[in-house]
């Protein structure tokens, strides 16, 4: 559940205030309280200062203990060789696990045969490129030759379209109603964000239950007398449910963070505008809205990058069925790259190049879109 | 120093864990059911017996064996024996037994009918034996039939006599479907190959569909089409996911359900009392009246380190009491010539409609056509399933028209063949 | 109750009911149904036989047929609701069935034999919790074994990933050097490659750096999470700058800059990117099953695979063993969700 990587300006002057009042703790929480304005009123104690400090005491000794060598360090290569140092370990965990199978990826791509290992793969060029956009008639998936390639494209287009701005719309509503003055407001919190915590396994296991013919709903249905109907061999059905769960799954992600932005616009905004007799759809309008606008960005953006990639919980709920109607790209790639009968990984590696390729794009766009907007708030 | 203790105990505890001992032996295994319980048991009875073998059972998904496991053994990995249904497709990872085992003779007597199944063509190697053999085959809901009024149709019935008779039990006592085929490639081939369907070119590569394959297919989909076959499970996944249909015959909703041998077990303990059930055997078509052979082998993997040990472990399996006692624990059919000529294998099971059923199986391995007993040990088999069902599941999904089906199923086979063949 | 009621039903202003208020409380009732629902009945369910739960109609609770032990009969027979000819009804037990007819007797009076049509008959049924769908697998399972590693996995990954994330987001948010928007911008493209895309690549290095069938092998690719480091390099922007000048004048070391300055003031941050992590970490099932084949590796998740055969999936072990192994995530929540809200809140993102 990534967060995105935008300079966003600190806004009011709150949080500075309580940094001030924390005048350097001695380490991490020992006796000190650090406390958070700006959430609404609520408190975030840490551990008991006994406690953390009997915890803390052997970390701190081995923090000490690497400190040593460091500080020769600093003296040798400066502050900039410290910059380095810092970076390095992720850099390289990233570099091992994630860059280099990026570019044996790219590689993979361009050679052909069944076999795994690069070693035992022959160099084929753009032929897995060329296959996949080989169609007689453009505008009909079922004539090109990996048919199954541009029918997922075309469902995951209308998937990534419907359900983003299902998305936005419900995590909206949501963070507004959890930023009313309700009682229990932490449990409500909860509420929404419990599907959260679960797999996307047990998420489309749950869900399958819930809607297959001898499932919960048609027996809620039998129950008022109506017919069993077997929702999940309906087309349109089928892909509703995609939507659904995918909504179900990952709405109070998206809402907490909406929730946060929410709560850091200053209350004193609204009360202005309760005295000057602003109707509340023009405050929601005008000052909500607005103020809420980088958020929205950092949800519209992970939104998108999550339903161009999704994948677990729809490949158990409907396996892609019924027909290829809920086959996404995804599985595309990973059932020709890795569970079909016989493989081809070169196929699967070069559809999955394009699909990064055009969610790069497609990122860089609404960034783009998202510059203007604060360009001209900024005006 | 408190946790440089933690610390080093973390990472001891982490390396007994991953060192591999000399004398272990590790097998690979998936369960549908009871069998790695009993497997379990007949370990601990071999480790008993063979002091110096110490054998490790690691209980894996299904999805492992098909998905990582060919992986693995690409790169040289790998488990020392595997419990594996694709067999041909891997068998140049086989490890050969026959100068290991004590007694080879043993091994071709009494495995040699599907010892083809498993190695490399035109190679004499034994890779291993089967834990069992599966067949495919219909099962009749008595209850409904006799409700009806309906007689249950003889062993010599067509499919269309299947058709018609279970369509009457569907109008007669209401239930969605009359009848239902698993989504399977493997299941389907059985009927197609009733109707004279050959998948096997001259060349030893596929063929393109000929006019029995389509004729059955073209009926499936038409029975489909008018409600007499359920669709439910044929348009409920994409691509060639295997989904079975047992759930709506156990909850007696069907009246003909075309499954196999190995759901013997699960309908026993589901059904329970709940309606009579009986297996059928495979309904005929204009060639015969086969059903698809098929099941898991037991295999060892040539990238072991414990090769001696390896064989000692696989003759103790393949021992003909061994199998016996696997066979009747886990109600499987054995795959061992002496124990199946002997006949009168006492399954443990209190259910006697399983027994029954168990034995109408046993039965109907007679009347298997020589073509189906070929396709286990044919290299493109998958290809051929995996290309027939995907279109044909898009075709019941009214995402194709049956002759583009056909088109698009020679196609796909056509290009798998050639992005294989270097 | 008086006092509860008006506390709960407190309306905006307190002026009569608004249609937000009726609209906020469908929504929240709404939700509350939609999202523990399901859980629910998953709970409920996994306490279902395997006959149970391929039952249609489904029921809501675990029920069974009730038995009885009847003089005569050496097995305990079911209990049935049996329409008699003259239309009243009684409890009979069954004998056995023939066809559509029920030979069943009185289990006060088992002496005499009444033929029933099968169609006249209701099972008795009784509510009853199938716990050996929990029990059997703890017994033939190795569970503890199961829940060691996926707690070692789970600890030393989010351990791991705190460490690794938080120096990287200190590099990235308080020094200016060359290549910084670089680094910042290959962080944020890994956002858009799902495992599922690099899996055969991934698989390659893991088994040739020997780190196949290994918790290492687990651990290791996951650690260096983007996410982490936006989280962290967002809310570190907000640290004042004057704060770390005055430490260096006070001759402190960088490191004891990161470690006993920022990190502290990093802490709301570091929660809620540890509540993630050990969820994430504890929910990886397809990563593992590929790296982790040998059975006294395997994490929980892996563990209630193995149910899952060719031919059959056993539901009824895997729905309890889910419910055990959803049990973690819901603590960890129950405890410390309250960091989740102040902790986002916090990570600049306003």
């Amino acid at each position: 559940m990534p967060l995105a990587p935008f300079d966003l300006p600190l806004k009011g002057g709150d949080r500075l205030g309580a940094l001030s009042r924390l005048h350097m703790p001695s380490h991490f929480g020992g006796g000190e309280t650090t406390k958070f304005d700006g959430n609404g009123g609520e408190d975030t104690t840490m551990t008991t200062p006994s406690l953390s400090a009997i915890l803390m005491a052997p970390i701190n000794a081995i923090m000490r203990i690497i400190d040593a060598p460091l500080r020769r360090l600093q003296k040798a290569t400066g502050i900039g060789g410290m910059a380095a140092f810092f970076l390095a370990p992720n850099m390289l965990i990233f570099g091992i696990f994630v860059l280099l199978p990026l570019v044996i990826n790219f590689v993979y791509s361009m050679t052909g045969g069944t076999a795994f290992f690069l070693s035992e793969r022959d160099f084929i060029g753009g032929a897995q490129y060329s296959r996949l956009f080989e169609c007689q008639n453009y505008l009909d998936p079922m004539s090109c030759q990996e048919d199954a390639f541009w029918t997922a494209v075309g469902n995951t287009f209308w998937f990534v379209v419907l359900q983003v701005s299902l998305m936005i719309l419900t995590a909206l509503i949501t963070a507004l109603i959890l930023n009313r003055e309700l009682a229990a407001r932490s449990f409500w919190r909860a509420v929404f964000f419990f599907p959260v915590l679960l797999s996307p396994v047990v998420v489309g296991l749950i869900w399958k239950w819930i809607l297959q013919r001898q499932g919960l709903l048609n027996f809620g249905l039998y129950q008022f007398g109506m017919d069993p109907y077997t929702w999940l061999t309906d087309r349109s059905w089928t892909f509703a449910a995609t939507i659904g769960v995918s909504l179900w799954a990952h709405m109070g992600f998206y809402a907490l963070i909406i929730l946060a932005g929410l709560q850091a616009i200053p209350k004193d905004l609204y009360e202005a505008a309760e005295m000057d007799g602003t109707k509340p759809a023009r405050v929601f309008w005008r000052i909500t809205l607005p103020l809420l606008a980088p958020n929205l960005l950092v949800v519209v953006v992970l939104a998108l990058i999550k339903s161009v990639q999704v994948f677990d919980e729809i490949y158990v709920l409907t396996g892609g069925g019924p027909g290829t109607s809920t086959l996404f790209l995804t599985q595309y790639i990973y059932e020709t790259g890795f569970a079909s009968a016989l493989r081809n990984p070169g196929l699967a590696a070069a559809a999955s190049i394009l699909m990064g390729g055009v969610l790069v794009v497609l990122t860089l766009v609404q960034l783009g879109i998202g510059k203007r907007g604060e360009n001209k708030g900024k005006r | 120093m408190k946790t440089r203790s933690l610390v080093a105990g973390l990472a001891l505890a982490l390396l007994t864990s991953t060192a591999a001992h000399a004398g272990d032996v590790r097998i690979m295994w998936y369960s549908d059911g009871v069998e790695g319980e009993v497997m379990k048991d007949l370990v601990g009875r071999f480790m008993k017996e063979n002091p110096g073998i110490n054998v490790i059972l690691d209980n894996v998904a299904y999805s492992v064996i098909k998905e990582q496991l060919p992986v693995q053994l690409e790169a040289g990995n790998g488990p020392d024996i595997a419990r594996v249904t694709a067999i041909k497709e891997l068998s140049k990872h086989w490890l050969d037994l026959r100068p290991l085992v004590k007694d080879a003779k043993y091994w071709d007597d009494n495995f040699g009918s599907q010892a083809d199944w498993m190695r490399p063509d035109g190679s004499n190697q034994i890779s291993g034996f089967m834990t069992q053999i599966t067949l495919t085959g219909g099962y009749a809901n008595k209850t409904l039939f006799d409700q009806a009024g309906v007689p249950i149709p003889g062993p010599k019935a067509t499919w269309e006599d299947w058709a018609a008779a279970s369509k009457k039990v569907q109008e007669s006592q209401q239930v969605p479907f009359a009848m239902a085929i698993d989504r399977s490639g493997h299941r389907i081939t059985a009927p197609l190959l009733s109707y004279g369907a050959n998948y096997v070119g001259s060349d030893g590569k596929p063929a393109p569909l000929d006019k029995g394959a389509k004729d059955y297919l073209t009926k499936f989909v038409g029975w489909a089409d008018d409600g007499t076959v359920s669709k439910d499970v044929w348009v409920s996944a994409a691509g060639s996911t295997y989904r079975a249909a047992a759930d709506d015959f156990i909850n007696g909703q069907l009246a003909f359900y075309y499954s196999g041998s190995w759901q013997v077990a699960n309908l026993a303990t589901k059904i329970g009392n709940n309606f009579d059930w009986v297996a059928v055997g495979s309904p005929c078509g204009p060639a015969a009246c086969t059903g698809m052979p098929g099941g898991a082998a037991l295999v060892a993997v040539k990238y072991t380190k414990n090769q001696e040990d390896v064989a000692t472990v696989m003759d103790w399996f393949a021992q003909e009491k061994i199998v016996e006692e696997f066979s009747e624990r886990t109600l499987f059919l054995p795959g061992h010539k002496a124990v199946v000529d002997k006949g009168g294998l006492d399954f443990k099971s209190d259910n006697e409609q399983a027994k029954a059923a168990l034995n109408v199986f046993v039965e109907s391995t007679k009347t298997t056509s020589e073509a189906a007993l070929k396709l286990p040990g044919w290299r493109w088999s998958d290809t051929v399933y995996a290309a027939i069902v995907t279109r044909i599941g898009q075709t019941l999904a009214g995402e194709l028209k049956i002759d583009d089906a056909f088109t698009r199923i020679d196609a796909d086979i056509a290009q798998k063949v050639k992005d294989a063949g270097k | 109750m008086g006092k509860v009621a008006r506390f709960i039903l407190r309306r905006k202003g307190g002026k009569g009911w608004h249609w937000t208020d009726v609209f906020t409380w469908v929504w929240l009732v709404g939700g509350l149904i939609i999202m523990f629902g399901p859980a629910v009945w998953l709970v409920f369910s996994s306490l279902k036989t395997p006959a149970a739960l391929a039952e249609f109609p489904p029921s809501i609770l675990p029920y069974v047929t009730s038995q009885a032990t009847v003089e005569g009969y050496d097995k305990p027979l079911m209990l049935y609701d049996a329409k008699m000819p003259d239309g009243s009804t009684r409890v009979l037990a069954e004998v056995r069935r023939i066809g559509l007819v029920a030979q069943m007797v009185d289990p006060k009076a088992p002496g005499e034999i009444f033929k029933v049509n099968i169609n006249d008959r209701a099972p008795v049924r009784t509510m009853s919790f199938a716990t050996e769908n929990y029990t059997e697998p703890f017994v033939h399972f190795d569970f503890l074994r199961y829940l060691w590693n996926s707690v070692f996995v789970t600890v030393v990954a989010t351990v791991i990933t705190l460490v690794v994330n938080s120096m990287a987001a200190f590099a990235l948010s308080k020094y200016e050097f060359k290549g910084r928007s670089l680094a910042m911008l290959v962080i944020l493209a890994t956002l858009m490659v799902p495992l599922s895309v690099i899996m055969v690549p991934l698989y390659s290095i893991i088994s040739t750096l020997g780190l196949f069938n290994s918790l290492w092998g687990v651990i290791l690719p996951t650690v260096a999470t983007p996410t982490g480091v936006f989280i962290l390099r967002q809310y570190m922007l907000t640290i004042p700058d004057e704060l770390i000048d005055a430490a260096r004048m006070d001759k402190a070391s960088e490191w004891q800059i990161y470690w006993r300055i920022v990190l502290p003031l990093t802490a709301p941050a570091l929660a809620v990117l540890a509540i993630f992590s050990v969820v994430w970490r504890w929910n990886d099932f397809l990563w593992p099953l590929i790296v982790l084949s040998r059975r006294e590796l395997y994490t929980l998740q892996v563990g209630l695979s193995i149910y899952s055969g060719e031919l059959n999936v056993q539901w009824h072990f895997i729905l309890a063993m889910t419910v055990v192994t959803m049990i973690p995530v819901v603590l960890v929540f129950i405890f410390l969700q309250r960091f989740i809200t102040t902790g986002i809140a916090g990570t600049g993102l306003k």
